[in-house]
């Protein structure tokens, strides 16, 4: 993390404030609370923020505020950040089912990393993964916080289609599909859950600063969860993150 | 309210407004119209919010046939546009009638032109903006171009028709020429170029490729040199965003571009000038001009106070001097006709 943030031009209508030049969970922690923070303030003619892996953009408008001012009224709030009460990052639960025909690659998983098909679910599903960012697609995390020991490179030939939900791993990052596009990540499950649905009150399912956990479940559960959701009665698991020590997990 | 039918679709005319806003930190790509100046005078022109959904008409244009009176007006670049066969005017509301056919014939100047209809075309509103974002099947209509036989409804305008016609800009904000000047603020990532490439950047000539669409411009030119390759640790893209990959050319991020990218970015266009590189086409040449901020928001000021004008002079109510009434008798029927006498 830089001693001192950088306030970068981007063209005449948005700014980056640029916080290190690496990724890492300190430096993510402290761009989700800055976006927080800002939106608890009514600082005139903030358009949408970016969050992304080491900066935040900010997207303004020149003709409701002058970008001194702006930059001004950040710096303020730099300043009192850590004063600031922010509510703790969410977890939310994703139900997955491994293996079969919902992940193809889970035994490329196991095979490359000597471990057994239950072994790579048990790894999986034990790390709360940050939500470092989103984009890509619609909706689409990238998440930090895989335990290397399930790490897989990615396939030799890219499939055309990998279909929405399918959850995947690719090196040393994990991620999820959220709509069909082509790809070379080794798929070793599928969650019911969609991540991007333009019917729902939130499109998107995720937001950057958070954290997901993934929970094994079986193929009655999926088709049942995906009834729940068909019918509007699928309560989502969401609950505070309680902080720990090494959040990053890669250990 | 009224309907209009997709005879042919031409090249690729989508339904845009000015972009979907709020959704970028979630992978959401803005979208919109590339020209927003153009989009919001032919708005302006049928009497619509400036943000109203209409067609963005690229290069080869549609064919559309009318099946009510419905007022429209065309603005950007000049495709030439027909009604039945004859020439209309741009940049003015014109009253079309059932059966009506509208086309285009060319590309004079530009390649991107905007369809107003007065009343707005209803699409429902996605995560807030009839934007389509073709790649992501997101809005518009069906979330796609439109294709041949398509029916759009167009919603029934707040005033009588009668009152939307002969709207007129009479000065063009824009002329669209094939040599292109561009304004950039440096920026966010000028550090990442040697000396010597931020001076092959301003001084050099740049053809747009064929690779130019929504998303982007790639643009061939003399080679930008990076201090240590291209890549970054990815961060957001503004509208305008010149990135410039390890391969040296550079790239202007446009409308449906992604929302962050891992390749550095020498500086951004400024907004005043984005409708000069949306309405670039092929074989157009680029330069590059090295502004300062405060230069581009005292720009962007001049050109709202400029379509603050417009608008007022749209507007401004027909004010009638006086009224004269006549009998006029031809070929021995009478006719009552009256003459209204406006203030110019």
């Amino acid at each position: 993390m830089y001693e001192e943030t950088k306030y970068l031009t981007a063209g005449d209508k948005a700014l980056n404030m640029e916080f290190g030049n690496s990724i890492s969970v300190e430096i993510n922690n402290k761009i989700r609370s800055m976006t927080e923070a800002i939106g608890t303030q009514n600082i005139k003619g903030i358009v949408e923020l970016v969050p992304t892996y080491r900066s935040l953009m900010i997207h303004y408008d020149p003709l409701k505020t002058t970008y001194q001012e702006l930059v001004e009224s950040l710096r303020q709030l730099e300043d009192k950040l850590e004063s600031i009460q922010l509510p703790a990052p969410e977890v939310i639960e994703i139900p997955t089912l491994y293996g079969g025909d919902y992940g193809p690659d889970i035994e490329n998983v196991a095979n490359h990393n000597g471990l057994s098909i239950e072994e790579v679910i048990n790894i999986h599903t034990s790390n709360e993964y940050l939500i470092y960012m989103l984009g890509f697609t619609p909706g689409f995390p990238y998440l930090g916080g895989m335990d290397t020991r399930i790490a897989t490179p990615r396939l030799g030939t890219p499939r055309t289609k990998i279909s929405g939900g399918s959850v995947g791993i690719a090196g040393s990052q994990t991620g999820i599909y959220p709509i069909d596009s082509p790809g070379g990540w080794q798929l070793i499950g599928n969650t019911p859950l969609p991540l991007y649905d333009p019917k729902r009150e939130n499109p998107i399912l995720l937001k950057a600063g958070n954290y997901i956990k993934f929970k094994s479940i079986d193929e009655k559960e999926y088709m049942e969860i995906k009834e729940k959701l068909k019918t509007g009665d699928y309560q989502y698991n969401i609950y505070p993150k309680v902080e720990e020590g090494d959040i990053d997990g890669s250990n | 309210m009224g309907q209009i039918k997709i005879n042919k679709p031409g090249l690729l005319t989508t339904v845009q407004d000015l972009g979907r806003y709020g959704y970028q930190q979630f992978g959401v790509s803005v979208s919109g119209a590339m020209d927003h100046v153009s989009a919001r005078i032919a708005n302006i022109l049928v009497g619509n919010d400036e943000n109203e959904g209409l067609l963005e008409v690229t290069m080869l244009g549609p064919e559309i046939e009318f099946m009510d009176p419905i007022v429209i007006a065309i603005t950007g670049g000049d495709l030439l546009p027909l009604l039945n066969g004859q020439i209309i005017k741009m940049n003015k509301s014109i009253l079309v009638n059932n059966g009506d056919i509208l086309s285009f014939n060319g590309i004079k100047s530009g390649c991107r032109s905007y369809i107003a209809f007065a009343g707005g075309i209803e699409v429902s509103e996605l995560m807030g903006s009839k934007s389509t974002f073709t790649r992501g099947s997101i809005g518009g209509f069906q979330g796609r171009a439109l294709k041949q036989g398509d029916i759009l409804t167009i919603a029934e305008p707040s005033k009588p028709l009668n009152s939307l016609i002969g709207k007129e800009v009479k000065k063009s904000l824009y002329e669209y020429s094939s040599k292109i000047e561009l304004r950039v603020i440096m920026g966010p990532q000028d550090d990442a170029f040697t000396e010597k490439g931020i001076e092959t950047f301003f001084n050099s000539e740049y053809k747009v490729t064929n690779q130019c669409d929504r998303m982007g411009y790639r643009l061939e030119g003399e080679k930008v040199e990076h201090k240590d390759g291209g890549d970054i640790i990815s961060d957001g893209i503004a509208m305008g965003a010149v990135q410039v990959p390890s391969h040296g050319n550079p790239v202007i991020m446009m409308a449906d571009r992604q929302t962050t990218g891992g390749y550095t970015k020498i500086g951004n266009v400024i907004n005043v000038d984005l409708p000069k590189i949306a309405q670039a086409k092929p074989g157009d040449t680029i330069i590059f001009k090295k502004v300062e901020l405060e230069e581009a928001h005292r720009l962007l000021n001049e050109l709202e106070n400029n379509i603050d004008i417009i608008k007022e002079e749209v507007i401004k109510e027909i004010e009638v001097v006086r009224t004269l009434n006549y009998k006029l008798k031809v070929n021995g029927v009478e006719y009552n006709v009256q003459v209204e006498e406006i203030k110019s």
